[in-house]
């Protein structure tokens, strides 16, 4: 009788990744209503050249109820699909980013896969406030190059309406609504910088931008309210302006790209004072197209940057083959960056 | 430096981040008041401030330079200090 022989130190078969990867097709959607600020002006005593001067914003949108996380990203991701000329059958691995789909659990993102027809993609959502798109892009193109998807599907989406109190002065003028989507698969050049980022989950800086309160104790509340979103603002237009400047400076060296080689610089779209006050710190010298979607979206957090691009794609400020700077940063704080070329 | 060449030096950033006239940049001068400057331009004065004389100017101290001259002064401390 012969002993069973185990298989101790032997080495498993392992994945073969892509070379490279890149953004291969943006996708949006944008909810129907437009809400300008004289609908928000009355609730927190404010005007519309306030909100403006303020924050750059003239309208946003809200969505309605048929207009929900799952149905917004399903648009968003079949323009982005389209955009690829990628069928969903080809989608290994969707992730989407949020932190406005109020059902816990089962994430969105199964949802999204099933309707968009994939072949039962591994699916999940991750929780990295305004910066959850430029995260979900770093780990989409990992997976690309690791070997695990060939083509990953990230959205980024949010339904903050929701979320955000009318009557708060700080927020209310801010936060909306909407959905972006990527399609990140092989490439034949890097086309995916790498990726800059980290957190600051240091007591002052968690509170600065947070949920308001624990669920747990909204529901035990004589008069449950929805727990809305507060910011700092002063706070965070200091640690953006500033810290995330520098951010932004390290993606594009760890890219070998200078200012000057820069063609579009995509931040988060939180507020047009942050972004010109990073444009300024980082010295971008003219001739770099900025994004300024905020203008007539507000800020939708998560959704804000693949927004923005597939704006600066469609007025042709964005071309294909130029080189654009992503930063996102937000709630945690939380932060990531990188630069990629426009497909 | 004297506190005219930190008055001076803090007119520039001034200047730089708000484009109000460096000229009008006065140790009397409110700055939310006189010189049109908002919340979020003082913050990024702050942030110029804190560079250029190589002081720190917390965020809960930012509320009591009114003035010019409040600045000003701020600094002056701040940098003897240090």
């Amino acid at each position: 009788m012969t002993a069973p022989t185990g298989t101790t130190g032997r080495p498993l078969l392992t994945e073969q990744g892509e070379t490279y990867a890149g953004i291969l097709g943006i996708g949006a959607y944008r909810p129907k209503r437009l809400v300008p600020n004289a609908e928000i002006v009355d609730a927190i005593d404010s005007s519309d050249e306030w909100i403006q001067q303020r924050s750059g914003i003239k309208t946003r949108r809200f969505a309605d109820d048929s207009e929900t996380v799952v149905a917004m990203s399903v648009a968003a991701s079949r323009d982005a699909l389209a955009a690829a000329g990628v069928d969903p059958r080809q989608v290994d691995c969707v992730i989407l980013a949020t932190v406005s789909h109020l059902l816990q659990t089962p994430s969105a993102a199964t949802a999204v896969a099933h309707e968009l027809g994939t072949d039962q993609a591994a699916a999940f959502d991750i929780s990295a406030a305004c910066a959850g798109f430029c995260h979900a892009v770093a780990l989409g193109a990992d997976l690309v190059r690791g070997g695990s998807a060939r083509h990953v599907l990230v959205i980024g989406v949010e339904r903050l309406s929701d979320i955000t109190s009318p009557t708060d002065r700080g927020t209310a003028f801010i936060f909306a609504d909407g959905a972006g989507a990527a399609v990140i698969g092989p490439s034949d050049t890097p086309a995916i910088g790498p990726v800059v980022w980290g957190s600051d989950g240091e007591p002052k800086q968690y509170d600065l931008i947070r949920q308001r309160e624990d669920w747990r104790d909204v529901l035990v509340a004589d008069e449950p309210v929805m727990p809305h979103l507060t910011m700092q603002g002063n706070e965070v237009f200091r640690w953006a302006s500033f810290s995330m400047a520098k951010v932004a400076l390290q993606a594009l060296d760890r890219a070998g790209v200078t200012v000057d080689e820069l063609d579009c610089f995509v931040p988060h779209q939180a507020n047009n004072r942050i972004t010109d006050a990073m444009a300024r710190a980082m010295k971008l010298p003219p001739h770099v197209r900025i994004a300024r979607d905020i203008v007539d979206s507000g800020n939708t957090s998560a959704a804000s940057i693949p927004l923005a691009l597939e704006r600066m794609i469609r007025d042709g400020e964005a071309k294909s083959g130029d080189v654009a700077l992503l930063i996102a940063f937000g709630a945690g704080l939380s932060y990531a960056a990188q630069v990629v070329t426009i497909p | 430096m004297s506190t005219e060449e930190i008055r001076a030096a803090l007119a520039d950033i001034v200047n730089e981040v708000a484009g109000v006239d460096a000229d009008d940049v006065q140790l009397d001068k409110s700055f939310v008041d006189d010189l049109d400057v908002d919340s979020l331009s003082m913050v990024e004065v702050v942030v110029e401030a804190e560079e250029k004389f190589g002081v720190t100017i917390p965020d809960d101290q930012v509320k009591n330079l009114k003035t010019v001259g409040d600045a000003v002064a701020y600094i002056e401390r701040a940098s003897s200090a240090a």
